[in-house]
């Protein structure tokens, strides 16, 4: 595998200098092909364990997910969707790993307030930095994934990391080393696409017609990719985004409407001093207060 | 107030709990605006350092703006009555040229307790602080759900979005605004005593709110200057 440096950042949220684009070369990828996953968990426990987190124990309801959504502790989560496929007649039971994706163009880092609470690094990870963090959720509505959580213990956002512990010294996430199907697969983007073609191109020739890779072109790509077998409809795999992009709203808010707010408060301000350089103080004469004097003598009087 | 001349009148114009009402509410505004621009732009952000760091700004920022609501309300229902619209106020508003003017009033109708200006203001401000009540709820991840349940509905991330641009929009409004407020107190002078002592000169009365200086003079609300 090649040396990965995940130090280089290359993003900074609510930082107006910008570091220049480092050194691009090395950008990596997680592979997930949803035709390969058994549905064991073993990535979620896996998870679990190198971050050194705890679920607590939760209620039945009749559904394969455990936990229930993802949580603040809970990176990634096994999605369950059973899908009686039209075509063929058959019961699909499609399994998807779900969990940041590492967007090319982060939604989160676009709406975080906080100056680098959320970075993204020269091989692409996206990362919250949690001494940075405000707990403002900004992330929650930028994200077009719906995947941080705020945490209600310490009040800040939490999702996956990609491991960028791990990967900084060399070693694939938790989750692609703990995957005992070679589900889960890890390395720079150019590999991970070569292998998605082949995974594609066997599918392909087992009559999945429909199967592709995904990797959304709204977020300029992203860093976590798919394998699907039905990639016309990433929407049956438990509801994956068919064209994720930052919500125009969030563009709006985090873009255009910044500049013209503090054009129109500073214009405001402006036009003040200005009126009071032109016109003086608007001062009560003492005409005014002798009439107000009469008024009040007539009036008692 | 002239001080040469000792027997000017004066007239009460805001009583002693209008007055704390109102600086509470003022209070509470300005550390909404420094801890809600501090999130505002990065430029800002600095700002957050007044309130403890940005989590601190973070917490507080819905708190005050709860006491904010609750202390609005108050003048809200104190100064109702005196902001409906009138007659008056168009025509002084379709003079606007002449109140800008600062010696150029006598072309203007004489008005009450409030001219058309400072409705605006109140009506405004009373509008906006309702839709950042709401929006602000929504944007709020630690009080939301007592809402939520209150109200047995559970926010969309796409309603949250809403929230957020509306939010920051009114909040421009809402500041804006408050310019405007501050510089007329601090442009037509002898008006910060009215919310500081409660008193304006008669000659104020006279020059600004005529109409509300006869009523004042007519229930004998006035005193002499000692």
């Amino acid at each position: 595998m090649a040396t990965f440096q995940p130090f280089d950042v290359i993003r900074r949220s609510a930082s107006v200098t910008a570091t220049p684009p480092a050194n691009r070369g090395g950008e990596v990828v997680k592979l997930i092909d949803t035709s390969k996953c058994i549905g064991c968990k073993a990535c979620q426990s896996a998870c679990l364990e190198w971050n050194d987190m705890r679920e607590t124990v939760g209620v039945n309801v009749g559904v394969y997910e455990n936990p229930h959504d993802l949580t603040p502790n809970m990176f990634t989560l096994m999605r369950f969707t059973e899908w009686d496929n039209p075509k063929t007649g058959n019961l699909e039971w499609l399994i998807r790993k779900d969990g940041c994706m590492h967007c090319e163009d982060p939604g989160c880092l676009k709406a975080c307030p906080a100056p680098g609470a959320i970075v993204q690094y020269a091989n692409g990870i996206v990362d919250f930095i949690h001494e940075n963090c405000i707990g403002c959720g900004y992330c929650v509505k930028g994200c077009p994934f719906n995947i941080p959580r705020i945490s209600q213990v310490d009040h800040k956002a939490y999702k996956c990391t990609l491991c960028s512990d791990r990967v900084a010294v060399g070693q694939e996430p938790a989750c692609a080393k703990a995957c005992p199907t070679h589900c889960i697969t890890f390395g720079t983007k150019e590999e991970m696409v070569s292998l998605s073609e082949k995974r594609i191109k066997d599918l392909k020739s087992r009559g999945f017609d429909q199967a592709g890779l995904y990797n959304p072109p709204g977020v300029s790509g992203t860093h976590v990719m798919y394998v699907l077998h039905h990639a016309d409809q990433p929407h049956l795999y438990a509801g994956l985004p068919d064209n994720p992009r930052i919500s125009p709203i969030v563009e709006l808010w985090k873009g255009v409407s910044k500049y013209a707010g503090l054009a129109v408060i500073g214009l405001t301000a402006a036009v003040g001093v200005i009126h009071h350089i032109l016109q003086g103080p608007n001062r009560v004469s003492q005409e005014d207060e002798q009439k107000a004097d009469e008024l009040a003598e007539g009036g008692r009087g | 107030m002239a001080k040469e001349h000792a027997e000017h009148i004066r007239v009460r114009r805001y009583s002693g709990s209008a007055r704390i009402n109102h600086w509470i509410v003022a209070i509470c505004f300005v550390a909404l605006m420094l801890s809600g621009l501090s999130l505002f732009h990065p430029s800002l952000y600095p700002l957050s350092d007044l309130f403890g760091g940005g989590q601190n700004a973070r917490w507080i920022h819905p708190w005050i703006g709860m006491v904010l609501v609750v202390a609005f309300l108050g003048l809200f229902v104190r100064f109702f009555w005196q902001n409906l619209p009138e007659f008056t106020d168009f025509v002084w508003l379709a003079r606007i040229r002449h109140v800008l003017r600062a010696n150029d009033e006598d072309y203007l109708p004489e008005v009450g307790k409030y001219n058309a200006g400072q409705k605006f203001v109140f009506w405004a401000q009373a509008i906006l602080v309702g839709v950042l009540f709401v929006t602000g709820v929504g944007l709020w991840e630690s009080g939301l759900g007592y809402f939520e349940n209150l109200l047995g509905f559970k926010a969309t991330i796409e309603q949250k979005r809403w929230a957020a641009l509306i939010h920051a929009g009114a909040a421009v409004l809402a500041i804006t605004i408050w310019i405007i407020h501050v510089y007329a107190a601090i442009w037509v002078r002898g008006t910060i005593p009215a919310m500081t002592r409660g008193f304006v000169s008669g000659g104020w009365g006279w020059r600004h709110h005529r109409k509300w200086l006869r009523k004042e003079v007519g229930k004998g609300h006035i005193q002499k200057v000692a």
